[in-house]
């Protein structure tokens, strides 16, 4: 076991992938940069150690790089293509959601599209509003594809080399504000399973399912009120799509409350389908009525004031499942 | 360039085969037996077959909504094409895409696409993992005019000139973007394509032997790992964007005398290069090709349709999957 930050628990997969696989190949703007690897330096050392043909900087072209990372998938290669900011989903959205998502489905079958492609998510860095969503509940209402949200650097691990190896499309989501959070991470490779969420912590009193970024605020709040003697037991999907609804309804059956914690817009979001799951499938466990604590119906301020009263809080948190408790 | 007379029945055949599929595919969605959209390929056959004959399935292209002509230059099975675009459970996409996603991965047929520029930046995918992998295949895109104006058009031309990518952009002018005259000048869509820093050439897409021979140079180009080429062809569309659509936009006269100038099977005949070709395995080509057809159709009309569960099923290879 080694401490690593999410960042290089990220490059050390794409180094274990890339040399475990020839057909990996790392795609996109400034991967290849050998002076960092990219604007965070996720990919740094690749290009030096696997070549300019395997670790491919591509020009600002993002249907282009989704479109080719797609037709390398179909045709023999894994790619691992980076979209720099979600954001940019805008731009190339047709080459995911109607060619790469649906090859398998509209060709009955016939085609494999082994693509990994890795997107930086959320606000907290001060990037403003095109360079801040989160926005992966788009892609969850996409079929075809997977969707993968790590919180700590043993996930990140594990889930980025299971998105690598599995033959299905997957948009892996990096919160830009948690790359230098550190954990004990195996040193040697390892995969974590899809649909399979993890309890962060175990309790009685209420339960809340967070995503990305915000199980951390939901751990805190969780520290916070096992002082008041309030129980919190806190889910973390990992993956978004699948979801594993079964641990949400179990953890729920147990606590009888729950709060959904999600930095999306509040609309159709993660904390929608998850209280729309629950409402669905577990309405006989609920004691209270479910919270969910989302950013507000708004772009993502530049300004640090604003931005800090966007993003959801470890007191909203907190105040969230006071609420639900006292029900 | 020599041509074996052998290589001329098979250029004749495919473009005739195209011809009368679609002319059977049309009768058929006339008679409301095939569902959806149908595009119409007719008067483009030359390209097709032309640009196809240098590929092998180890080769690849990415079609467009007019694709039926690809498919069939590409190899695709004309069976499972038919029972495809009757919607029916053996059909080559188990009936869920339908006319315009045919593809075969076992012929490099990477699709069909309903996307108006949505093929481009997959073939050049298609092209990079050749030139990653060093295997000397290539990748072809057609592009109709319309899609010359995508941005996805422009992104892929760039990212193959800038990575040499072995890709050939086959433009295939007909002068209609859907409904609409396409109002860009023959040539300025090569033009385009050339100032990406690439070879671009316009020729007479109702030729079989331009297509033939400008296409052999920039497959050997593209082989020779010196990078992409465009080429485009100029063929006047047949019928309208779609099936049903009777061109009232068009000038009649201009429509009827360009049906007949740019049909490019007489033209092909005429040519001194198949002064050779006989009569009788002409005529021999085209009962055969008429008699797989209807042998095709009937199976494929009565052939079964899918189960209603197998809509669940190719969404994933393995949703909740573990490692591969």
């Amino acid at each position: 076991m080694s401490k690593l930050s999410i960042r290089e628990a990220i490059n050390q997969v794409l180094h274990e992938e890339m040399a475990r696989d020839d057909r990996v190949v790392v795609m996109g703007e400034d991967v290849a940069n050998r002076d960092n690897g990219g604007v965070y330096g996720i990919t740094a050392g690749l290009a030096e150690k696997f070549g300019e043909l395997r670790v491919i900087d591509t020009p600002i072209t993002e249907s282009a790089i989704i479109g080719a990372a797609g037709g390398a998938a179909l045709t023999g290669l894994r790619p691992v293509a980076e979209l720099m900011f979600i954001d940019f989903l805008g731009v190339c959205l047709d080459q995911l959601m109607n060619q790469i998502a649906k090859f398998r489905y509209m060709f009955g079958g016939g085609a494999t599209t082994p693509v990994t492609i890795r997107t930086m998510i959320g606000a907290g860095a001060g990037t403003g509003p095109q360079h801040s969503a989160i926005l992966y509940p788009m892609l969850v209402a996409i079929p075809g594809i997977k969707v993968v949200a790590p919180s700590n650097a043993y996930d990140a691990k594990g889930l980025l080399a299971q998105a690598i190896r599995d033959d299905d499309p997957v948009v892996f989501c990096e919160h830009k504000a948690i790359y230098t959070e550190e954990c004990e991470v195996p040193d040697e490779p390892f995969t974590i399973p899809f649909g399979q969420a993890r309890t962060v912590c175990e309790g009685t009193d209420v339960t809340v399912v967070a995503f990305s970024r915000m199980v951390l605020l939901a751990e805190q709040a969780a520290t916070q009120l096992a002082a008041e003697g309030i129980s919190v037991e806190v889910i973390d999907p990992r993956t978004l799509s699948p979801l594993d609804d079964e641990a949400i309804l179990a953890s729920l059956q147990k606590t009888g409350r729950l709060v959904v914690v999600d930095e999306s817009n509040p609309y159709c979001s993660m904390a929608s389908e998850v209280s729309s799951i629950v409402v669905d499938r577990g309405f006989d466990y609920l004691d209270a009525p479910i919270r969910k604590v989302t950013a507000p119906h708004t772009p993502v301020p530049a300004s640090p004031v604003l931005e800090l009263e966007y993003v959801p809080s470890v007191a909203d948190v907190e105040a969230a499942i006071r609420e639900v408790v006292a029900y | 360039m020599i041509y074996s007379t052998e290589m001329l029945y098979q250029a004749y055949r495919s473009m005739k085969l195209i011809r009368e599929f679609e002319e059977r595919m049309r009768e058929e969605y006339q008679r409301g037996k095939l569902p959806g959209f149908i595009h119409m390929y007719r008067n483009q056959e030359a390209i097709a077959v032309g640009a196809c004959m240098h590929l092998g399935d180890e080769d690849y292209i990415a079609s467009t909504h007019r694709g039926h002509g690809h498919c069939i230059a590409k190899g695709c099975d004309i069976e499972d094409m038919l029972l495809e675009l009757a919607c029916k459970q053996d059909g080559i996409c188990k009936g869920k895409g339908g006319s315009m996603h045919i593809a075969d991965m076992s012929k490099g047929m990477l699709g069909a696409n309903a996307i108006v520029g949505g093929g481009p930046p997959i073939a050049a995918g298609a092209a990079l993992t050749a030139r990653t992998l060093g295997n000397g295949r290539v990748s072809m895109a057609f592009i109709g005019d319309g899609a010359s104006d995508q941005g996805t058009v422009a992104e892929a031309l760039n990212l193959a000139s800038v990575l040499q990518l072995p890709m050939i952009f086959m433009y295939e002018n007909n002068h209609f973007a859907e409904f609409t005259r396409n109002p860009k000048p023959d040539g300025r869509i090569a033009e385009r394509a050339g100032a990406y820093g690439m070879p671009a050439v316009t020729l007479d897409g109702t030729d079989f032997f331009a297509v033939y021979e400008a296409v052999a140079d920039a497959v050997q180009r593209g082989r020779q790992g010196r990078g992409p080429s465009a080429i485009e062809a100029i063929a006047s569309r047949y019928y309208g964007h779609f099936e049903g659509d009777a061109q009232q936009y068009r000038d009649s006269t201009e429509l009827e005398s360009s049906r007949i100038t740019s049909d490019p099977i007489p033209k092909f005949l005429a040519d001194s290069r198949c002064s050779d070709l006989e009569t009788a395995r002409i005529e021999q080509i085209d009962a055969e090709i008429l008699a797989s057809l209807d042998a095709g159709v009937e199976r494929a009309l009565a052939a079964a349709d899918p189960l209603p569960e197998q809509l669940y099923s190719d969404v994933y290879v393995n949703y909740r999957g573990e490692s591969a």
